[in-house]
């Protein structure tokens, strides 16, 4: 621990004159502070895609439980006999987990957006709902109408899952490529960082014979460069970072435009998330600039 | 110091040493000599562990180079000093901070031994230059930084490889008095060099022994120098 204390102080305060054995790099700097920042800045996106499409498939799964309604229109005469028809059938039916009448005020809370609180609802011949919960194996539904329709022939079944399924399975697939575009991005700065510090280490190649000539070990030179890459990834990616969270933050605000759209931000605790984007890419510049410089160093006497 | 056992180098156009024993005794000045081209480079190279032996021993302060981790070799190396026939330096730092590099790469405190550096600065010649880069230097005083860099370390051997490649005679005359000095000191020195004038000169002030590379051996050369 005290020794990973003692590396994490060296890196950030550094020594001074191992720093100056590697002439400044000039505009290989800015492309690195730039390649970071901008790679930062699609991870926040992708992770905010992520996110949200996360939320988006939650959201409609959870609504999938309880999902299906049957709609029974019929004379007033025979409503309370075709309800409990229906609901016998519901009760015999596999996959079905329950199903239970709606009562009088819950009908009426149901309507009360399109109709106002004052709303008569005894003189209307307002349907009767019953809602269904399947279990997880599901029922067959055109098995379920065909039996309706003899026993209840007023009743309407409506299983609107079977539209939503397919845009859970969407939502699912989004948030997959939303992951796979931050893997992407990392192995993309990767990549980018190792190309750039053997451009350093290639434009330094007398700098190193040197140094190894009068007895520098690896580690030695490997930390001048290691130093330089991790704290411009670092704070390039901080820049990016912030300047997408702050895009992030003034998106319009989607929740109000629909039930199930969701605005492409973060949420609570999720704004936490991308903050820890920035140690990431000083991470991944740590790891690709060392493994550079060291294969390089292998080469050499 | 620097043993050699049936050392044999060779490299992809054929062999260039073969079979070579050779004992660097403590104290001791060697000349290396020989025509050019004939591997002069190559055996302070082997000296120093820039490259390995084909097969034979090379062992430097008693271990076997061959076995050395390359941390071990950059740590043997702090204890030989080196000057190459081109010097390099990093041309971006100041003279005193070339002269000052092998301190800073083992993380000693240079700021500490200045007095060290300047009077080593001084004894070379190159006081009026310590803020000069090194690519503003002439070809004599780039072979005197060369030599106060080889020594700062105060290190037991010196290997310099045609350290009077590039200078007129009065400069290969100080810089040899400054080889003849450290080996006063105790130094171990070992310098190659075709120039047969220099070597005379130098028996005159100390007992160096002349080694030839010749049919891929080397071998003491006779008092006929």
């Amino acid at each position: 621990m005290n020794q990973a204390i003692v590396a994490l102080r060296a890196l950030f305060v550094g020594d001074v004159h191992a720093d100056r054995v590697v002439p400044p790099t000039g505009y290989t700097a800015w492309l690195t502070l730039f390649v970071s920042g901008a790679m930062a800045f699609l991870a926040v996106f992708s992770l905010a895609l992520s996110l949200a499409t996360g939320r988006l498939a939650d959201r409609w799964s959870s609504e999938l439980a309880r999902s299906s309604t049957l709609r029974i229109s019929a004379p007033s005469g025979q409503m309370a006999a075709q309800t409990q028809a229906a609901l016998e059938v519901l009760r015999t039916t596999p996959g079905v987990a329950s199903a239970r009448a709606l009562d009088e005020a819950e009908q009426r809370a149901l309507l009360e957006p399109w109709f106002g609180p004052d709303l008569p609802v005894d003189s209307l011949p307002i349907p009767q709902l019953i809602e269904v919960i399947e279990d997880s194996d599901g029922f067959d539904a055109e098995g379920l109408r065909q039996r309706l329709a003899g026993e209840a022939p007023g009743a309407v079944l409506d299983d609107h899952t079977r539209w939503r399924t397919p845009l859970v399975k969407a939502a699912d697939r989004l948030r997959l490529l939303g992951v796979i575009s931050i893997i992407l991005i990392a192995a993309t700065t990767a990549a980018m960082i190792t190309l750039a510090a053997n451009a350093a280490l290639a434009a330094n190649l007398q700098v190193i014979r040197v140094l190894r000539l009068v007895g520098a070990r690896d580690v030695y030179i490997a930390r001048a460069f290691v130093r330089r890459f991790t704290l411009r990834a670092l704070v390039g990616a901080g820049v990016g970072t912030v300047l997408a969270m702050i895009a992030v933050a003034i998106l319009p605000d989607a929740q109000a435009a629909g039930g199930f759209l969701t605005g492409l931000g973060f949420q609570g605790v999720h704004w936490l998330l991308p903050l820890l984007i920035p140690p990431l890419a000083a991470i991944v510049s740590f790891w690709a600039t060392r493994t550079a410089a060291l294969r390089t160093l292998g080469g050499m006497t | 110091m620097i043993e050699l056992h049936n050392v044999a180098y060779s490299y992809g156009g054929g062999e260039l040493f073969n079979d070579i024993s050779l004992k660097l005794a403590p104290g001791s000045f060697h000349f290396l000599t020989g025509p050019s081209g004939v591997g002069k480079s190559t055996f302070l190279k082997l000296c120093y562990m820039e490259l390995a032996a084909t097969s034979g021993q090379v062992r430097v302060f008693g271990a076997d180079a061959s076995q050395m981790t390359r941390d071990d070799i950059a740590r043997n190396r702090r204890r030989i000093g080196v000057v190459h026939q081109d010097c390099k330096f990093l041309d971006h730092l100041p003279l005193a901070a070339n002269v000052a590099l092998p301190l800073t790469v083992a993380g000693r405190d240079a700021s500490a031994e200045a007095a060290n550096l300047t009077e080593l600065l001084n004894w070379v010649g190159l006081s009026q230059h310590t803020d000069a880069l090194p690519p503003q230097l002439s070809g004599g005083e780039r072979q005197r930084a060369a030599l106060a860099r080889a020594v700062i370390m105060s290190p037991d051997v010196i290997l310099a490889d045609e350290p009077t490649g590039n200078v007129d005679w009065e400069m290969s005359q100080r810089l040899l008095s400054l080889l003849v000095e450290l080996n006063r000191m105790g130094k171990t020195i070992m310098v190659a060099t075709h120039d047969l004038a220099l070597i005379r000169a130098a028996k005159a002030q100390v007992g160096a022994r002349v080694l030839r590379i010749q049919n891929q051996s080397v071998q003491l050369a006779g008092a006929d120098l």
